[in-house]
């Protein structure tokens, strides 16, 4: 089951032990990343590490740091009678203000989910009498096959189509966060995925400015094992570099074919994110010239600026200060089924992520 | 056939009625109780005690590789009756058909569940055909009931549970869900996953020739939320914890490239042809070689223990991973695939 030259049980076994001789004292170390946070759960990986060693999860889910007012905006798209929106199914059960994509198509909004960016624009080729509007989300990795699409949209002169574009950088945000004044970490397990498009030199300028160990580490229960480790190493000398557990799939220069696409259609702005506020470049909308396929444009939306729902702690979660089991509504009042926050929607968020694997059981069953 | 369609005047009662239910189902499933078209079928009781269920089947889509909605009714019902030790004696039938649908799919339903009839032994001892106007229906819907007598002194129950038990399971889990899955988003994954659909009276009641029957504690079929839901229902039922083995879990690698990609859990997916049993520590190797000679059993493998109430001080069930560390199965509340049966 699954790739057993990555889960090879001696490996893992020996790499914990390293890392249970090196840590002699309390250290806390945040994966910035969702997909990171699965993965730990399902392997039990938590379960393995020495109680001096804390994970906690950060910011890395793009559905979850979409901030309520461009959830509303997007129903309100799917709203406007002769359009459709195509988004990935993640989104569609992400409450706004008045309900979630799901529920506004069942009072008669048109949502299509789509599996890619280009999966919408065919939609748009195969209805020519209505408007696509295809909801972008997500970090540097997913940017450019949505720029692709942009660009391809344009070329074949397809008029049908926009893009509604929430899409947010990583690091901005990390600095962000690092200035937090509650935050408490020693170090960050970068995200593979991302770091194939930005490299590690991306990570230079936080883990200098803050003094903090960084290593990009792949998702495979080995590599977030080797990160940790490599994070441990670095605590205990008293280091505090930029490092590559993932040099498989992650190089310093990352994709500069990838990031040139994203850089011909969108340009950096500044973006409101769930739990961390307004931060200047760290979004990215479409360029003037792209006006046209831009949803903001098209429809001249403007931010719309809603507080989180009420008792949803997600913005303290998305940040690593609390765990969901700070939450008073995780697992009572919110649930998949019933989600009050995003973090309880995205597969890949905290709160969700601690339900489906009974997470804040986990220290009982160590 | 000169009309290719179900039309609503097949459901009025009538010569229409009639003659859909005679050239589709009466050609097929002729038995002494069916053939007579009394209001209801009169069924002999012997001694003991009976086992009685029903179950709607609503997949979507109605043909998926390895079965379709017509032998999944037959097997589905047939196992929930197989799962207290019964032997199935009689089923009952009713069809809600949507406007439209092509008789041609009828007829290839209506064949399947003869096949699936006979190849059980079992009959379809009264049923019942109702059509409904287009789009408020979704081509065929089927519940089935069954009977089925359970043999003296048999007991089983999902509380039943004991610490030091042992826990097994017939086959590779999740095909139904990963085969439903495919068919139905459009991907292709090279190698087609087949609905592992199946009868499975026939493999308990080897199971309960080999081992005393005292011995075992229960059977349960992890149809709708996959073995993950069906160790929870065991766990709390039996007010006990769970611990299994994720290198022992037998899992298609097919099933778990399709999970994989699709961020599922196969733990979580509907079988339609598999159950689980707990029995006795003792008695473990004798459910096993009973299960090893059967096509039905010959992946079966034994999964993990039954264990007393551990830290967490409420039934669970744990997983200890392939890498040497530990999760909690949780029960899902969410519904990841609706329609899947
Ligand atoms: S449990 Fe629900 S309400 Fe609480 S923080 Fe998580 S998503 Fe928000």
């Amino acid at each position: 089951m699954g790739n057993d030259r990555f889960m090879d049980k001696q490996a893992v076994q020996s790499l914990i032990e390293e890392i249970r001789r090196l840590a002699q004292r309390p250290m806390r170390f945040m994966e910035v990343c969702g997909t990171h946070t699965m993965s730990i759960f399902r392997h039990g990986i938590r379960t393995l590490l020495p109680k001096e060693i804390e994970l906690v999860s950060g910011p890395g889910c793009p559905v979850c740091v979409t901030p309520v007012g461009q959830i509303d905006q997007m129903i309100n798209l799917s709203l406007i009678p002769g359009v459709a929106v195509a988004t990935f199914g993640d989104m569609l059960r992400v409450p706004g203000s008045k309900g979630s994509l799901a529920e506004a198509r069942a009072r008669g909004g048109q949502v299509e989910v789509v599996y890619s960016p280009v999966d919408a624009l065919m939609l748009a080729k195969d209805q020519p009498n209505g408007t696509i509007c295809f909801l972008g989300i997500g970090f540097e990795t997913t940017t450019p096959s949505v720029a692709a699409t942009i660009l391809q949209a344009r070329e074949n002169r397809i008029r049908n189509f926009c893009v509604y574009s929430t899409h947010k950088l990583m690091p901005p945000a990390l600095d962000a966060l690092m200035a937090e004044p509650d935050l408490d970490i020693d170090g960050l397990l970068c995200p593979g995925h991302v770091s194939t498009i930005i490299g590690t030199q991306a990570y230079g300028p936080i883990s200098e400015k803050y003094g903090l160990p960084c290593v990009v580490a792949g998702f495979e229960p080995l590599d977030i094992l080797l990160g940790v480790y490599m994070l441990v190493r670095q605590v205990v000398d008293g280091r505090c570099q930029v490092e590559n557990a993932y040099e498989r799939a992650v190089s310093a220069q990352g994709n500069e074919r990838a990031r040139r696409v994203t850089e011909a259609v969108f340009e950096p702005v500044g973006s409101r994110w769930r739990g961390l506020g307004f931060i200047d470049a760290s979004g990215l909308a479409l360029r003037e010239e792209f006006g046209e396929l831009d949803a903001r444009c098209r429809f001249e939306l403007k931010e719309i600026d809603i507080p989180d729902p009420k008792g949803c702690r997600c913005s303290r979660i998305i940040k690593g200060i609390e765990t969901p089991g700070a939450c008073p509504l995780f697992s009572n009042v919110c649930t998949p089924l019933h989600p009050v926050g995003p973090c309880m929607v995205s597969s890949e968020g905290t709160c969700a992520a601690y339900y489906k694997y009974g997470g804040i059981l986990e220290e009982k069953i160590r | 056939m000169k009309d290719d369609r179900v039309l609503l005047d097949h459901g009025s009662g009538g010569l229409a009625t009639k003659r859909l239910i005679e050239e589709f189902f009466l050609s097929r499933l002729a038995n002494d109780y069916l053939s007579r078209l009394e209001d209801s079928a009169v069924v002999p009781v012997q001694e003991g005690r009976l086992a009685f269920t029903t179950d709607s089947y609503v997949v979507d889509p109605i043909f998926f590789p390895g079965g379709d909605i017509g032998s999944l009714a037959v097997h589905g019902t047939i196992n929930d009756l197989a799962m207290q030790g019964a032997a199935p004696m009689a089923l009952s039938m009713g069809l809600i058909l949507e406007e439209g649908l092509m008789f041609s799919e009828l007829e290839r339903v209506a064949e399947s569940i003869s096949q699936a009839c006979i190849e059980a032994g079992v009959a379809i001892a009264a049923a019942d055909t109702k059509v409904v106007p287009l789009g408020k229906g979704d081509k065929i819907f089927i519940n089935t009931s069954g009977i089925g007598r359970v043999p003296k002194g048999l007991y089983l129950g999902a509380h039943r549970a004991r610490p030091g038990d042992v826990v097994i399971v017939s086959g590779f889990v999740g095909d139904h869900g990963a085969a439903i899955l495919t068919a139905r988003s459009n991907l292709s994954f090279g190698t087609e996953i087949k609905s592992d659909s199946a009868p499975l009276h026939a493999l308990v009641s080897a199971v309960l020739e080999r081992c005393p029957s005292d011995k075992i504690r229960l059977f349960r079929d992890p149809t709708r939320g996959g073995l993950a839901t069906v160790l929870n229902e065991i766990a709390m039922s039996s007010n006990v914890c769970i611990e299994i083995d994720q290198d022992a879990v037998p899992i298609r690698q097919e099933v778990s490239g399709v999970c994989e990609l699709l961020g599922l859990d196969p733990l979580y997916l509907a079988n339609e042809g598999k159950c689980v049993v707990v029995v006795e520590e003792d008695h473990s190797q004798l459910v096993m070689d009973a299960l090893s000679g059967l096509a039905l059993g010959r992946h079966a493998a034994v999964i993990g223990c039954v264990k007393e109430l551990g830290g967490v001080g409420r039934p669970v069930v744990t997983m200890n991973t392939s890498i040497g560390g530990r999760r909690i199965i949780s029960m899902l509340s969410g519904e990841p695939l609706p329609r899947i049966c």
